[in-house]
């Protein structure tokens, strides 16, 4: 015990003499502005505090460390059952959600926003934490489905129902055109290069004004009808609204109450197909891929070919939330479309605990959900954000349910 | 069934094998001994098309296999249980054997199987395990059952006594005999334990340096003089 006491001193004055370093060009020093110019001052004091905090942190993370090591790292698999039924509950409980009393317009309106994440998580997870690649330009994806949209309605003329499709499949062509020269490349190297094409995207997207309207996007985007019944308060000529069709007086309401169950039945089917894909046999050659590429090769498959299909699964379903991003908004920009976006929804993945469904739903609340419930303090949201992160890891480094269930049990068998 | 002709291949600038040749003949066991770094493990992975051979040639039942692609040759009646098993450990003992048959006509999945399973009863009753916690017999067990899932004419097997108990090393040898005596399935075995893979085997190779320096049966080479010094250990038994 007394070594290991020794050895975490050791770790938190190396951390504060870290922090000091660190901290002293950019805490330390700063410009006075005294009587005969700008003179540089010190603020040596912060730099104390800085190293004095880093140190203290690292001790009382150490002793955490220590007190819990004998719990292990990650919770006992929760049984099969359990899972299931938190499922199911989940489920109902988002079901009956905008009735509730307590659910305002505000409240639906945001956890329409949250299920947006869910559904991105869930798609990316095909790509991270099935297939095994570190995707890290997702939202290009996501442009694709919104533009997509907003492109094919605006100048078409046609309905989001048909759209919706359209902006999956136009999305999973990107997913192969991009994929085909990054997926031969190895791991860390697929990070980078994705990165770099999300990036890309978004320039074209922000350049090419006469087709994408540049930085100033595209707007008065169509909103969705009910099968052909509008939510406008006057619907348009030769159509009817939803609230007089169901004989309800007119309310703003209706519109965001029923784009959140189009979210919510996007984002149950991404769970549905993933939940299908994982017991046939191109699910389980991602999941196989995942773990080693090799034995996958001396088996006949063909790498290539199965990374391409999961990369261009998972564009699919950002398309999809994509195009129900744009109708939602009624107006898109490149500016919804940066690198944060897809370190959000990587996050999700990563926190929830890569591959189990249910750990990023807890995610993207955890994420998505409380810093808009703190908006008001706005300043601090991507400090709790790093905060919240940094203690997660080092509470579970292997995600919030970091559980995989075999897909199959021998009835189920093919 | 599978003829290897002045086979040249290697890593980069590093050439690991010289020159080989060897043949294996249909309903053969046939064994390569050699000490560590031979080349044996580059052998069969050259055979499998990763790394692409420089030189020579690979013929399989008939057809030069030399420059096709790994899921290519993997296709084509030929299984490999490669070195240190590489079993998906994350996945169950089911999965993995469907993953071993992800290339076959799921019509006789089922019927692969219960072969599969018949032959290994220690896999039956651990299903729904992740492959990662067996044992290393298990694992060795389900590498090779893995392997048989596709329907194999010729079985490539790399170090199956790898880390293995000696009690373990025999059951899983009268195995190999027995998927080859009863199934006719063709093997080729790599092996540093000369041993057991000579006695099991009808004809055996012996690899130094990326050479074949030694051939003939497999009772040949284990009494002969200088493989007794080398490999046996002064002949244990
Ligand atoms: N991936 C690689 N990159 C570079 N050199 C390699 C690689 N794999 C093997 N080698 C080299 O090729 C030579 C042959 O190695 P190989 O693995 O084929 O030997 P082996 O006979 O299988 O040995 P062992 O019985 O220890 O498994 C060795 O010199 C080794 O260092
Ligand atoms: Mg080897």
């Amino acid at each position: 015990m007394g070594g290991k006491a020794r050895a975490l001193a050791v770790d938190a004055a190396l951390g504060g003499l870290v922090a000091a370093a660190m901290a002293l060009p950019m805490l330390g020093v700063r410009l006075e502005d005294g009587a005969t110019g700008l003179s540089l001052g010190g603020r040596f004091d912060w730099v104390l505090w800085a190293a004095g905090i880093v140190a203290g942190g690292r001790l009382l993370i150490g002793a955490l460390r220590l007190t819990l090591a004998g719990r292990g790292p990650s919770l006992p698999a929760p049984p099969r059952a359990l899972i299931t039924y938190v499922g199911w509950a989940m489920v109902a409980f988002a079901l009956i959600l905008p009735f509730l009393p307590f659910a305002g317009r505000n409240m639906v309106d945001k956890a329409t926003l949250v299920l947006i994440y869910v559904m991105l998580g869930w798609g990316l997870n095909i790509v991270v934490g099935l297939a095994g690649l570190l995707d890290l330009g997702f939202v290009a994806f996501y442009a694709v489905g919104a533009y997509s949209y907003a492109l094919l309605s605006q100048t078409f003329g046609l309905s989001f129902w048909l759209c919706l499709p359209l902006a999956g499949m136009l999305a999973a062509g990107f997913g192969l055109v991009l994929g085909f020269p990054v997926l031969r490349l190895r791991g860390d190297y697929i990070a980078i290069v994705t990165m770099g094409l999300g990036e890309i995207i978004r320039v074209v997207l922000q350049n090419w004004q006469d087709v994408t309207g540049g930085p100033n996007g595209i707007s008065g985007i169509e909103r969705p009808s009910f099968f052909g019944l509008s939510f406008k308060m006057v619907p348009p000529e030769g159509s009817r609204g939803f609230a007089e069709f169901f004989g309800l007086d007119y309310s703003a309401d209706h519109r965001v109450i029923f784009l959140y169950f189009l979210i919510l039945a996007l984002a149950l089917l991404t769970n549905l197909f993933t939940l299908r894909i994982r017991r046939l046999p191109v699910g389980r050659a991602w999941e196989a891929l995942r773990e080693d590429e090799i034995a996958c090769r001396s088996l006949g498959i063909n790498p290539t070919t199965v990374k391409l299909s999961a990369f261009a699964t998972g564009a699919m379903f950002a398309g999809f939330a994509g195009s129900f991003f744009a109708t939602r908004q009624g107006f898109i920009s490149p500016e919804s479309f940066t690198f944060h976006e897809s370190a959000v929804i990587l996050a999700i993945v990563v926190l929830g605990g890569m591959g189990s469904q249910i750990g990023i739903v807890l995610a993207a609340l955890l994420l998505v959900g409380l810093p808009e419930w703190f908006r008001e303090l706005q300043q601090f949201r991507m400090l709790a954000f790093g905060g919240a992160m940094v203690l997660i890891m080092l509470w579970k480094p292997s995600g919030l349910l970091s559980t995989r269930e075999p897909a199959i049990r021998l009835k189920d068998a093919p | 069934m599978l003829r290897i002709e002045g086979l040249q291949s290697g890593y980069g600038r590093i050439q690991a094998l010289h020159g080989v040749d060897i043949s294996v003949a249909e309903g053969e066991i046939v064994a390569l001994v050699g000490a560590n770094g031979a080349g044996k493990t580059t052998l069969l992975m050259t055979i499998c098309g990763n790394p692409r051979a420089s030189a020579g040639r690979v013929v399989l039942a008939g057809e030069d296999i030399t420059g096709l692609a790994t899921h290519h040759i993997m296709r084509r009646g030929l299984a490999h249980s490669p070195e240190g098993r590489r079993i998906f450990p994350r996945m169950s003992v089911l999965e993995n054997l469907q993953m071993g048959a992800a290339m076959a006509d799921p019509a006789h999945f089922a019927q692969d199987l219960e072969r599969v399973l018949g032959l290994f009863p220690r896999l039956a009753e651990r299903l729904h395990q992740r492959g990662g916690t067996l044992s290393g017999g298990e694992q060795q067990m389900l590498a090779i059952g893995r392997a048989l899932m596709s329907r194999p004419k010729i079985l490539l097997l790399d170090e199956p006594s790898l880390g293995l108990a000696p009690l373990v090393v025999r059951q899983i040898f009268e195995i190999v005999a027995e998927i080859n005596r009863e199934q006719g399935v063709t093997v080729f075995l790599v092996e540093q334990n000369a041993f057991h893979a000579l006695k099991l085997a009808h004809r055996g190779y012996v690899m130094v340096n990326g050479k074949v320096t030694m051939s003939g049966t497999g009772a040949e080479l284990l009494a002969n003089e200088e493989i007794r010094a080398h490999y046996l250990g002064g002949g244990h038994g």
